[in-house]
């Protein structure tokens, strides 16, 4: 079968050979442990808890405020410290429980006892999967619940399974179906029951042999699982992307996979799905990958949420030289930080230190060469959209359907140029989100840039 | 503070291919052609070669000290442009016309437009159709072998002086009278013509090379030698006439022109369907110059009268955005 793929696409070092092959090491934090109570997309959550209460082990501590948010469970035993700002990887100060471990991990009454999913209700299994706090774990941390519940049901065709991990340098989805492949079939049946008519697609790119070749073994015999190999390429597991690469259906960025009958979820959330119903764990630790030119040891870890990635960084040997930059998450999409001194939260998957700095060089001017729109996988004119966004061109930038964008980097990465052509658009972007609403002319030229028939 | 990191939006990583690496592939790839002009005509060619490069640089270098603008810091694409005057070039043609050309295209073309990336003419073409209107005679006295001259004074100052006897009609000029022509010649280049245009197979050498490392593409070479192949067919009055064809397609600077010139990235377009029309009308263009004008030549005029049509092409043929429908009635 021919690998599956979309439009443009980028080509480039993978990086992942520096932590791929190295087995997930479970770390315990030594130090009081962070919990923001946005995590996610959405309201932020309620504090349950209040400073000197003591918490246990996959305890609710902050409960989901509104249709659009997620539980915060607690990932280990001990007192809350303290309910103040903190500094996350995403750059803002946001407010989150302390908690001080008392390192003996006592559990919560009822956790990890097995279920058996066959016999619960769908209901169940959505609450089951509320209750846990799991979010999109592949960066978004969209609300898994709020996925798992679209309008009909029974029209979603597809359930797709995110095993893609397009961003250089990442390894934790990876691991993930390597040690655990069980857990991400056993979620994926999970999902099934929710969509009865709908058929399991497990998608993952061709430089993972090992583990198409377990998912494969598994799913053997299981007649409405199939595994789709994808090319390797950036941005593979973007959700439009991947939708398109594995059912030809198309997306805009105002439709959801639901609206094209594809309900997606990350390898990991699909592991931590199973985990909520089926055993009855909260999501309360995940994979972390630390890599990249200036870390000793580039490696994986199990740890706990909330653990500050200092303590993570020590584990892997530290920093060889004092790098250039960090990033939290992959180097396409990935947040850059001034320090690492910020805790685990559910989206943050990774942290990368370079030496170097590739994104510091000098502009020069445009060759109109097109690569930015040869490589644009939504077939966008990354030039003008810049251009248009630089000179506050708001109306062009909305006829060339800036708003489209997905902020994938392609266009940057690929500018010989050393234009920054994505960071423009996507500022461009966010402006035109806020001035829409107080401006009415623009509001209403963005509202016909998105028509849908 | 030297504890912080650097911050930046993303994406955090760049590709190792910059706009320096592509103009150098370009002067790799004009290498084979330009080598071949040198060993066809004599060291003369190298001559105007220097000339153009050189004129070329210089005036860039001039002009950005004098509008106090930063140098550019050598991204090559100047050399490119002399380097591609000078295979439009006859090999006689005198040095101080073939400076004045480099001037031209660099001054007028180039920076007075703006610069690398704002001119909307190919430099190089627009200042070989300056010297041509300007210089008719000298301009298409072409040399059909080596140049060789009593004195270095008038190799230097005057290299017409001593085309006497080798100069004549080129492959085109033949056509255009009912004769036929050596086609095996015509490829491989022994033939009369501009420094770099008379070998179809060292410019194929150069053009595999870009193609190779992805700088261009098929698609406008290949619509504009096909439209033109095919215009010559049905206008040509020669019907399906291999010699009149292959002759019509290898003679002149159709290869040079349309692997080399009608890529030009910044003049251009830059969509996929911009780069087909493009291709069609150039072909569409050059046959007229050629086979329906008085003229031998066309490919130069047919360029840089393509060069403007392409914001045109470039704003009417931008593709859809993924995944967004089309709107049944209204824009």
């Amino acid at each position: 079968m021919a690998r599956l793929t979309f439009l443009g696409n980028v080509h480039k070092y993978s990086g992942k050979e520096l932590s791929m092959d190295k087995p997930t090491t479970v770390l315990l934090p030594k130090d009081d442990l962070v919990f923001p109570l946005s995590q996610h997309i959405g309201a932020p959550a309620k504090p349950l808890v209040s400073k000197g209460d003591p918490v246990l082990v996959g305890q609710k501590i902050g409960e989901a405020d509104g249709l659009i948010s997620s539980n915060i469970i607690s990932s280990v035993s001990g007192t809350v410290k303290a309910i103040d700002k903190r500094l996350t990887a995403t750059g803002r100060m946001v407010e989150s429980i302390i908690v001080t471990d008392d390192n003996e991990y006592t559990k919560i009454d009822g956790m990890g006892q097995d279920r058996d999913y066959t016999k619960m209700s769908d209901d169940e299994i959505r609450e089951a999967v509320k209750e846990a706090g799991i979010v999109g774990l592949g960066g978004a941390g969209f609300p898994t619940h709020v996925k798992l519940t679209p309008k009909d049901p029974s029209k979603i065709d597809y359930v797709i399974v995110n095993g893609a991990e397009c961003e250089p340098y990442l390894t934790s989805d990876y691991r993930i179906m390597i040690e655990e492949p069980d857990k991400i079939i056993h979620g994926l049946k999970i999902l099934l029951r929710l969509f009865k008519n709908a058929k399991g697609i497990i998608a993952i790119e061709d430089n993972k042999p090992k583990a198409i070749e377990k998912i494969r073994e598994l799913i053997a015999g299981e007649s409405n699982i199939e595994i789709r190999v994808l090319k390797s390429w950036f941005p593979q597991g973007g959700e439009r992307q991947l939708v398109y690469a594995t059912t030809r259906r198309r997306l805009n960025s105002k439709k959801l996979p639901a609206d094209v009958g594809c309900i997606v979820n990350n390898v990991s959330t699909v592991a931590a799905i199973y985990m909520a119903v089926a055993k009855s764990t909260p999501f309360t630790h995940r994979i972390i990958t630390i890599s990249g030119d200036a870390i000793v040891e580039p490696q994986n870890f199990y740890v706990p949420l909330g653990m500050n990635f200092s303590e993570i960084l020590e584990a892997a040997g530290g920093l060889k030289t004092q790098p250039k930059k960090i990033v939290f998450g992959g180097p396409m999409m990935g947040q850059a930080m001034y320090t690492y001194d910020v805790p685990v939260t559910k989206t943050t998957s990774t942290l990368l230190g370079f030496i170097k700095d590739e994104a510091a060089v000098e502009e020069s001017p445009c060759i109109r060469c097109g690569r930015c729109h040869t490589y644009c996988t939504l077939n966008l004119m990354p030039n003008q959209l810049h251009m248009a966004g630089r000179h506050n061109e708001d109306e062009k930038f909305l006829k060339l359907d800036g708003m489209e964008c997905c902020g994938c980097g392609c266009c940057a990465y690929i500018c010989p140029a050393n234009i920054s052509l994505t960071q423009t658009i996507v500022q461009t972007k966010q402006r035109i989100q806020i001035n829409k609403n107080i401006d009415h002319e623009l509001y209403e030229l963005h509202k016909e840039s998105v028509v849908n028939e | 503070m030297s504890d912080l990191f650097n911050v930046s939006a993303a994406p955090h990583i760049r590709t190792p291919i910059k706009t320096k690496t592509i103009m150098q592939d370009v002067i790799i790839a004009l290498l084979p052609a330009s080598l071949f002009g040198i060993f066809n005509f004599g060291l003369r060619a190298l001559l105007v070669i220097l000339a153009t490069v050189l004129s070329c640089c210089i005036t860039e270098y001039v002009y950005c000290r004098l509008m106090k603008k930063p140098v550019n810091p050598w991204d090559y694409s100047d050399i490119v442009t002399g380097l591609l005057l000078a295979l439009n070039l006859p090999v006689g043609i005198p040095i101080w016309m073939a400076v004045v050309g480099g001037v031209f295209a660099i001054l007028i073309v180039k920076m007075l437009y703006g610069g690398l990336g704002q001119n909307f003419m190919n430099p190089a073409l627009a200042a070989r159709v300056f010297l041509l209107i300007s210089f008719p005679s000298r301009m298409s006295t072409f040399a059909l072998d080596k140049i060789t001259s009593p004195g270095l004074r008038d190799y230097l100052r005057d290299g017409a002086l001593v085309l006497d006897g080798v100069s004549g009609a080129t492959p085109l000029g033949q056509l255009k009278a009912g004769q036929t022509v050596d086609l095996f010649k015509m490829f491989v280049g022994n033939i009369g013509g501009t420094i770099g245009e008379t070998s179809a197979l060292a410019l194929l050498i150069g053009a595999a090379f870009l193609m190779y490392r992805k700088v261009i593409s098929l698609r406008i070479p290949l619509t504009y030698i096909l439209s033109f192949a095919v215009f010559a067919l049905i206008f040509g009055g020669q019907g399906f006439d291999v010699n009149y064809l292959f002759g019509q397609i290898l003679g002149g600077g159709l290869i040079l022109g349309a692997f080399f010139m009608a890529t030009d990235y910044v003049t251009s377009p830059a969509t996929p369907k911009g780069q087909i029309i493009y291709g069609v009308f150039l072909g569409i263009l050059t046959g007229i110059f050629r086979i329906i004008g008085s003229g031998v030549e066309g490919v130069s005029y047919a360029i840089i009268i393509g060069n403007l049509i392409v914001p045109l092409l470039d704003s009417v043929t931008r593709p859809r955005a993924f995944g967004k429908e089309r709107v049944k009635n209204g824009r």
